[in-house]
């Protein structure tokens, strides 16, 4: 069956877009193709920064025949809309069927209609598909109206079978479909034929340039390794930075260049983030100072002269690049050796923070007071820790993070320990911002735990109570990641911290920027669904997490987790299964009653009315193992608890064997419901097992 | 191609002059005035506008105070030479030209390793906006490109090809100068060989001392009310002229206005004295008159209007 290729030649595709690109010009094809009848087409699409690429095989010369019935009007209609509908399927009036639908008669017609030609649905499909391309932002250019993300140049476009190929012809806005496809830019700039796929890949290989964008990052990240580790240095291995140099050339060549001796004394974050944001080099450090000595370029060219011009000029850039960043450095420096980090502290007043949440300088005051009432809680150096949270966000201010955002937090733990701080309190600026990813370690010293969860739950219920919350698609405050910090830092720190009671102290700070009534509720509901997904996945079930959250306080969430780490260890034991067969049974024949009867059995039961040993040894039981689960779960101690629970187990299923809960005799009914109801309420202590599911019982 | 080193950066200002003039560009002067960049010039911003094919490249000095460094920065100067090149409707070819023009000055492509990156170029004081790239020289931005999409709030038809060249930082790279005060201006052997420091050196202090900590900020801020008053002010004068019986619209007159409001802002800005709330409202102070030059602009003859 045949083939297809289509390449469009245009101007420099920006890298971020154009992986993306790729597939849509894939995924639209294949929808355009699949309207017409023509489906299960296996397609591959590739780019480079010059080209988007498509193929595809197995083709038919021509899409299945369709057949269509189409409705008409009613027999009774006017004459006008019979005919109406006569000329638009093309069919005389003998040629159409009578048929009942609904409860009136109606004419319907069959249409036939023959597969078209594939090549002509292809040159469709590539004209809609150009014309309709969803490029995050497109343009205009020269005198034409098309739309692209940079000047179209060129469309090659070939339908492929056993011994030849065929152009399919198309033009739009003045642009011609051709056979032909073009080399790299500079080292092959000549137009050439192309006869198949097999045939374009060897010859665009030839003329420079590699047609696979995955090809083209693996080849620089191994010439960069072996470059690295010939020098004996270590490559910073940063994806989007490989992704996005990848999407810059069509033919990769790895050059090596020396960082100058003049910046050693920068902070290797401050050179890593100059030479990535301006220049797109990798960084190679030195692992035994710590220090970056050299750095990676990726070229276009194979240069007459290796590229020692190349690198030259790289170097020179880099240089001027570094002057300038060593000058914000000495600049912000200086500052501070005259005034402190108190230069700072009066400009964060012009950086605003939100533009309904007041300025860096209203939430710092903001973070501050909540640090002091949880460095309380954690038991921590409130001194130490309220001040930390009042410089946290100085650097802000600095001529360094004005330069470069992404340094905020490094950059003023550097200040703050020039300032004179201790390094305790420095380090809080870097890691009250952690932890930045899901992967990303949690600060564990107990004053940046503090600062750190001030902030985010501050965060959190800032934008809660000015009403902006994250939608499904949207969340640009990452107020997901806040929230997942909040509960990481919370359990791997072993937190004890009621956050109910944290943001109902809270909230009364932040009633001069809004006032949403349920904020707190709110943002406990937000954070009671990002725990569940975190616990999701540690692959701890679901309803598990519910049944623990059912019961006790759930603001503290380390002994939520301890609830939920007891439950599931039970669930995953063999008597488990035993134990819940009676409580199901006991929980189902209770919520039966209830809802029948119209009340709730938690009265407790009375041993006067009991008949039968079994019923008065459950009841005992539960009577001396009630206590001993309240005293566990006061004590924390919820493996205990459930332990005490689980021994309930033979009591109950002696109580089943021999006892009929429903007696004839309606106060020992009663009497026996509440009993169950006991059941229920020692087990509720430790969590409502009933939202367990999938026990058998 | 190989083009011999040029060996100053006049050297290299006259190639790039002589390139477009051959490559069909009238070779304009530098506009008389304080402007931020080339393409304030009006024959970029007004040309950009209306339906008139045009074609023009020029030398135009640039200011932008906030980047004075008191003549020590390698390259950052309050002070410096941008060429423009614009061309309406953009040749299909303006990539190939662009590159011509690199060689002219000696840059070959077998050795310098050339690059589009991605840029969207956006002036908010213009209320301009267009895709491009900024072009890359061995990691290095030598040049803006551009395809003007709107500029004043109006949509380009045809599109404009923009080319803006940082002639220092070209020219150091070309000559293989470190610092810029370095540079030779004319010849090193010429009768009497100036280096760029020598012509700009004593300038950049002076300048930056003003710009910074100097200049009387009220005077400033009186200066940038009274030319927004200005040239909103004749503006709103009849097409009309009493005198001369024609139809003449003062836009040029208005767009300097314009241009001398945009300066006095970047000195405010320097200076330290707008805050960043306050900035936006400059800002937009400033598009609102570009914006206005360009609607009245479009009802002139420049402009394609027929008669």
């Amino acid at each position: 069956m045949p083939d297809l290729l289509i390449e469009l030649l245009s101007e420099e595709i920006p890298a971020r877009m154009q992986e993306f690109a790729a597939n849509e010009l894939k995924k639209n094809m294949l929808s355009f193709l699949a309207d017409q009848g023509v489906s299960e087409i296996a397609a591959t699409a590739y780019s480079t920064p010059r080209r988007l690429t498509l193929f595809m095989s197995g083709l038919p010369e021509k899409a299945p025949d369709i057949s269509e019935e189409r409705k008409g009007p009613r027999i009774d209609a006017p004459q006008q809309a019979v005919d109406g509908f006569l000329r638009s399927v093309d069919l005389n009036l003998d040629q159409l069927e009578v048929k009942r639908d609904g409860n009136v008669d109606k004419y319907f017609a069959s249409i036939e209609k023959p597969g078209r030609i594939c090549t002509k649905i292809i040159a469709e499909a590539l004209e809609k598909t150009i014309r309709t391309f969803p490029w995050p932002k497109s343009m205009r250019w020269g005198a034409s109206s098309l739309k692209w993300v940079r000047p179209l140049q060129g469309i090659l476009c070939i339908f492929i079978r056993d011994d030849e190929h065929q152009l399919i012809e198309l033009q739009i806005d003045g642009i011609h479909s051709d056979v032909r496809s073009a080399g790299h830019r500079f080292m092959a700039p000549d137009y050439f034929k192309v006869k198949d796929f097999e045939d374009y890949k060897r010859k665009l290989r030839d003329a420079y340039v590699i047609l696979d964008h995955k090809e083209r990052a693996e080849i620089i990240l191994n010439d960069a390794n072996n470059l690295a580790f010939a020098h004996g240095l270590d490559l910073i291995h940063d994806d989007a930075l490989l992704e996005e140099v990848s999407g810059l050339v069509e033919w990769p060549v790895t050059l090596l260049g020396e960082v100058d001796n003049a910046f050693s004394d920068l902070p290797a974050e401050v050179l890593q983030a100059s030479m990535k944001e301006h220049q797109k080099f990798f960084s190679l450090k030195n692992s035994k100072t710590g220090k970056i000595e050299r750095f990676i370029t990726v070229a276009n060219i194979e240069a007459a002269d290796n590229g020692e011009t190349i690198l030259k000029g790289n170097q020179k850039v880099l240089y001027a690049r570094l002057s300038d960043a060593k000058f914000f450095w000495e600049n912000d420096i200086r500052l501070i050796q005259k005034d402190g980090l108190d230069a700072w502290l009066g400009k964060l007043d012009d950086v605003t923070f939100h533009n309904k949440l007041g300025s860096q300088a209203d939430k710092v005051t903001r973070v501050s007071t909540l640090t002091k009432i949880l460095a309380k809680q954690l038991l921590c150096d409130i001194e130490d820790a309220v001040t930390s949270a009042n410089i946290c966000k100085c650097d802000l201010a600095s001529e360094m993070v004005y330069e470069f955002p992404e340094l905020q937090g490094v950059m003023g733990r550097y200040y703050a320990l020039r300032a004179g701080y201790s390094e305790d309190v420095a380090k809080v600026c870097e890691e009250h911002y952690a932890p930045k990813g899901p992967n990303d370690p949690v600060p564990t010293a107990s004053i940046s735990v503090a600062v750190s969860l001030a902030d985010k739950l501050d965060t959190l219920l800032g934008f809660w109570t000015i009403d902006e919350k994250p939608t499904s698609s949207k969340d640009p405050f990452a107020l997901r990641r806040a929230a997942l910090g909040v509960i990481r830092i919370i359990l791997e720190n072993d937190v004890e911290l009621d956050l109910v009671e944290v943001l109902n102290a809270h909230f009364e700070h932040l009633s001069k920027f809004g006032n949403h009534p349920h904020a707190v509720s709110d943002v406990m509901n937000f954070i009671r669904d990002r725990f569940k997904i975190y616990l999701r996945d540690k692959n701890i079930r679901y309803d598990v997490v519910d049944a623990c959250l059912a019961v006790g306080k759930v603001g503290n969430l380390k002994l939520v987790k301890k609830r939920i780490n007891a439950l599931a260890n039970l669930l995953s034991s063999d008597e488990a299964e035993d134990f819940f067969q009676g409580f199901k049974r006991a929980n189902n024949i209770l919520a039966k009653a209830e809802q029948k009867d119209g009340v709730e059995y938690s009265f407790g039961a009375d041993i006067k009315y009991m008949e039968v040993d079994p019923e008065k040894e459950l009841f005992n039981a539960l009577k001396e193992q009630h206590s001993v689960v309240e005293q566990a779960v006061f004590e924390e101690a919820f493996q205990k608890a459930i332990l005490a629970v689980t021994d309930l187990r033979q009591p109950i299923d002696d109580f089943f064997e021999c006892v009929q809960v429903n007696s004839e005799n309606d106060i020992v009914r009663r009497n026996r419901l509440n009993l169950l109801g006991q059941i229920r309420a020692t087990c509720n202590l430790v969590a409502d097992l009933s939202k367990i599911e999938g026990q058998s019982g | 191609m190989n083009v011999a080193k040029p060996k100053s950066f006049q050297e290299i200002v006259l190639r790039l002059q002589n390139y477009w003039s051959d490559n069909g560009c009238a070779i304009l002067q530098p506009y008389d005035m304080e402007v931020g960049a080339g393409t304030f010039h009006p024959a970029t911003t007004l040309r950009s506008l209306g339906e008139n094919h045009w074609a023009a490249a020029y030398v135009q000095p640039s200011r932008r105070p906030s980047d004075g460094r008191y003549g020590e920065n390698p390259n950052r100067l309050q002070h410096y030479y941008q060429f423009q090149v614009i061309m309406k409707p953009s040749p299909e070819d303006f990539q190939e030209l662009y590159l011509g023009s690199l060689e002219a000055i000696g840059l070959s492509m077998s050795v310098h390793d050339v690059r589009f990156v991605e840029d969207d170029w956006e002036s908010p004081t213009l209320g301009a906006w267009g895709l491009g790239w900024e072009v890359w020289c061995d990691g290095m931005e030598v040049s803006q490109f551009t395809y003007f999409q709107q500029v004043g709030g109006h949509d380009c038809k045809p599109v404009s090809g923009e080319l803006t060249y940082g002639l220092e930082r070209l020219a150091m790279y070309v000559l293989g100068v470190n610092h810029v005060m370095e540079m030779p201006f004319n010849s090193p052997e010429a009768l009497v060989p100036l280096k760029y420091g020598d012509v700009f050196l004593q300038t950049e202090q002076e300048y930056a001392r003003w710009n910074f900590d100097a200049a009387n900020t009220d005077i400033l801020l009186k200066n940038f009310e009274d030319a927004e008053k200005e040239c909103e002010r004749i503006l709103t004068h009849k097409e009309l002229d009493p005198k001369t019986g024609k139809k003449i619209i003062m836009v040029h007159p208005a767009y300097d206005l314009c241009i001398k409001a945009s300066h006095f802002f970047n000195l405010l800005d320097a200076r330290g004295v707008i805050s960043v709330t306050e900035r936006q409202a400059y800002i937009s102070r400033v598009r609102n008159l570009t914006k206005k030059c360009a609607d009245a602009f479009v009802q002139t003859a420049a402009g394609g209007q027929k008669n």
